[in-house]
């Protein structure tokens, strides 16, 4: 089987998993910036992030054979601290010509406080003025429905982008109706505790369709399993999915919404 | 799949699943000292189970979420705790 992990922190992984990966079908990796688990200190902790993210990154993953993008952005979970975005917010046009950023991401919101708001609005922004595509993080387990909400309000108000260049991701059965019903693109995130479990997202793909979605493993320095997209492919099999239906979800669906950036391509097979 | 199918897949995992729960709250009874929100939260979810509603996954996230519209002043922290413990909390 072929399949694409579409969000993926890998700095935070070992080797051993980019061996698992490539061995179980991934033909590409895609990397949302992310909280270190720590509060960078400064801006330049973040250009160093970025240089981490467009170079040293994709030259590991390379090692084995695996092609690696990446979206920069600051994370939610640093917003509250606005000047900080701001300077960050100013960095990110520098490293948007990399040949390996794919847009801006993941943002969104964490705790749905008013300084996350702004720092999502700037962000909104900064991709618009970019003509840049958007991957977005919404919040853990209670504020989930409302930040979900709220970041759709936000994008919606925002004239200048299309639904169809933004993937909202980590939605629940609770959240999956609104994204798609707004017209973005909505990701699944195969979580061992939260989030959703491959049964759970087979259940969505039967009851939604399997357009505008993907399934990711969103594997950090967190409980997570990098290979939980291929699990899921494996557990659709056993659900009688044939594998032309397993291979649209797994993998042409991501290549269809990560294809609408210019500079993702892929190594032919 | 057919129901026989469904069951074949997902009855024991879903058993497993349900004495684990069903343990959890005898667990909580137990101990002693004061529970919080969360264990609300927890009863009214479980009571979504119950009956022939559609949707009960969909109805168990909502019971834990927070239902307002409005963003906060100020984030009290990064985390979550799984449950909304209402205004004031
Ligand atoms: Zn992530």
């Amino acid at each position: 089987m072929r399949y694409i992990e579409p969000h993926g922190h890998m700095v935070s992984r070992v080797t051993d998993d980019y061996i698992d990966m490539v061995t179980a079908g991934c033909a590409c990796v895609c990397e949302p910036a992310f909280w270190a688990g720590y509060d960078r200190s400064s801006v330049n902790g973040f250009y160093d992030y970025f240089c981490q993210l467009t170079d040293y990154e994709p030259k590991r993953a390379a090692k084995f054979g695996l092609p690696h993008f990446c979206w920069l952005c600051i994370n939610p979970k640093e917003s509250e601290d606005v000047k900080l975005a701001e300077e960050v917010v100013a960095l990110i046009p520098k490293f948007l010509d990399r040949p390996n950023v794919l847009g801006i991401g993941e943002i969104g919101l964490n705790k749905n406080s008013r300084n996350e708001m702004k720092v999502l609005e700037m962000h909104v922004d900064l991709a618009a003025r970019h003509n840049q595509m958007i991957l977005v993080h919404t919040p853990h387990l209670e504020d989930k429905l409302k930040g979900t909400r709220l970041i759709i309000e936000v994008i919606k108000r925002d004239k200048r982008i299309q639904p169809e260049r933004v993937i909202i991701d980590h939605v629940e059965e609770h959240t999956i109706k609104l994204v798609l019903d707004a017209g973005f693109w909505a990701g699944m995130t195969l979580y061992p505790e939260s989030k959703c479990s491959p049964a759970r997202a087979i259940d969505m793909l039967e009851n939604y369709g399997s357009e505008r979605l993907w399934l990711n493993s969103a594997c950090d320095w967190g409980v997570s399993i990098p290979l939980n997209v291929p699990y899921t492919a494996l557990e659709m099999k056993r659900r009688g999915w044939n594998a032309e239906d397993i291979d649209k979800v797994v993998y042409q669906n991501p290549l269809k919404f990560l294809s609408q950036c210019k500079k993702f391509k892929l190594p032919k097979a | 799949m057919t129901r026989q199918q469904v069951l074949d897949l997902y009855f024991m995992d879903a058993r497993f699943k349900l004495i684990e729960l069903a343990a959890f709250l005898d667990r909580v009874d137990r101990a002693e000292g004061q529970a919080d929100f969360r264990l609300d939260a927890f009863r009214q979810a479980v009571g979504e189970l119950d009956g022939n509603k559609p949707e009960r996954a969909k109805q168990v996230l909502l019971a834990f979420s927070d239902p307002t519209a409005e963003p906060i002043e100020k984030a009290p922290g990064k985390g979550a705790v799984g449950a909304w413990p209402g205004k004031g909390g």
